[in-house]
């Protein structure tokens, strides 16, 4: 199953290596969002208080959901899901492989968003970088669970590009919730790291279950 | 996963509905190791839909298939590790060089040593020199190639082709009729769909004329296949 799960991780990243669609476009959106934010909240240099938090998540969430489209899109253009599929290596190992590669594009993703939000909304994200990187990990991991496991499920439908958001918001706002209370909490002048431990207890908590009904799903989901 | 192997392949009363669609209708056929099944019939008439059933992507709505004395639901993976399928699409990652295609489908088979693996079939395509090429720079014939060593690489017993000869000029027909013969002297099943009776005539060693969905004729022998075709469409269905 690691074997198979590796292959595709490093089949995914390859691809994207060469032709750098999902990042571009993922990072130009998220960007793009972090702008608009800084343009409409920022006034005379002073941004509202707690609003890098919750613009972080948005930028991660709406780049996330335009990468997580893309790269079930790129095995349905030429056929290849039904080739992955039809290997005799197991279903959910092909998930986790997407998964991790999913994963590994929004980690990097976040490495430009962060500075980025913490210069333009004067935001101490990086004053306590263990901690911040604990909060975007988990919470990164139960979107990308939920999002992934959707995204395959929708390749053969014809509006899957609406479809995606629509279902994938609301099974994941508890995750989104948690992770801008946690990120928020990282931003108050006096850190209470008992409040950031049980916002990462409870996305590692969505992140267990979430992944462990998507590998259950995933293989009769795929079937037929 | 404990390995399987089979001699032949029977199709009993298999149909299969999308909704209210009924894409196939009582299919029955048994095919043997070391022979080639032609699925013919016009566009719409259920080939790839049985294909995609005997490949285990579909589930028969009724009937079953058998490989041997193996069921899909019982062996399933160890099951698909004995089936090579080429589709109308290739199954390709445009991106990666016809090397880094073949390494991941030989790894994701389980070879033990999927970069031989992928030198060997790449030699077998004839395209050695152009192995470390993206496959989105391949002429469709060259594409086909590398699809067909792709389908091959792990050796299957069952070898299921949609309409390989789409798109190839003459040199690359030869090759690909040569070498599907090479598969039947290896004691391969080959079920191949398409609807050039030409290129099949010579090749087929029982033919199967599908017509909405359903088994119009079954032939033991096939020569004539273009006269038995018309006799066909001319009926009414």
């Amino acid at each position: 199953m690691i074997r198979t799960a590796w292959l595709v991780l490093k089949k995914d990243l390859t691809v994207e290596v060469r032709s750098l669609e999902i990042a571009y476009t993922t990072l130009f959106f998220a960007i793009s969002c972090v702008l608009f934010f800084a343009f409409a909240l920022v006034k005379e240099g002073k941004a509202p208080e707690d609003g890098a938090a919750g613009i972080l998540w948005i930028a991660i969430a709406f780049g996330g959901t335009l990468a997580l489209g893309r790269t079930f899109e790129r095995e349905r253009q030429s056929e290849t899901l039904r080739a992955l599929l039809m290997a005799p290596a197991d279903r959910p190992a092909i998930y986790i492989g997407k998964l991790l590669g999913i994963i590994a594009l929004l980690v990097a993703a976040e490495l430009v968003l962060v500075p980025l939000v913490a210069f333009l909304f004067q935001a101490p994200l990086l004053s306590h970088p263990f901690w911040l990187g604990a909060v975007l990990l988990t919470g990164t991991i139960g979107f990308a669970t939920v999002g992934t496991l959707f995204s395959a499920m929708l390749v053969r439908a014809r509006s899957r590009d609406v479809l995606l958001p629509v279902l994938l918001y609301p099974i994941t706002v508890p995750v989104i919730i948690a992770g801008v209370r946690a990120t928020a909490a990282l931003l108050q002048p006096d850190v209470e790291l008992a409040i950031v431990q049980f916002w990462v207890a409870l996305l590692i908590a969505l992140d267990v279950v979430f992944l462990t009904l998507a590998l259950w799903t995933f293989e009769p989901l795929m079937t037929d | 996963m404990l390995p399987v192997d089979f001699d032949d392949l029977t199709a009993e009363d298999v149909s299969r509905h999308f909704g209210r669609r009924r894409a196939l209708s009582r299919i029955s056929f048994q095919t043997h190791k070391g022979s080639i099944l032609g699925l013919l019939g016009p566009n719409g008439a259920g080939k790839s839909t049985m294909l995609a059933v005997l490949a285990t992507l579909l589930r028969p709505s009724s009937g079953a298939v058998r490989y041997g004395t193996h069921t899909p639901g019982a062996s399933g993976a160890a099951l698909r590790s004995r089936i090579g399928v080429l589709g109308h699409d290739l199954f390709l990652y445009p991106e990666l060089t016809a090397h880094e295609n073949l390494v991941f489908f030989a790894g994701l088979y389980g070879a033990p040593d999927p970069r031989q693996a992928a030198n060997a079939a790449l030699q077998r395509a004839g395209l050695a020199d152009r192995a470390h090429d993206p496959v989105s720079s391949f002429s469709r014939g060259m594409r086909q190639r590398v699809a067909l060593e792709r389908a091959l690489i792990h050796g299957p017993r069952l070898v299921l082709l949609d309409e390989p000869f789409t798109g190839l000029d003459d040199a690359s027909t030869a090759a690909l009729v040569s070498r599907l013969q090479g598969l039947r002297d290896g004691d391969a099943i080959v079920v191949l769909a398409t609807h050039d009776l030409d290129l099949a005539e010579g090749l087929l060693d029982s033919a199967l004329f599908l017509r909405d969905g359903r088994v119009a004729e079954a032939v033991a022998r096939p020569d004539s296949l273009r006269s038995t075709y018309r006799s066909i469409m001319r009926r009414s269905p």
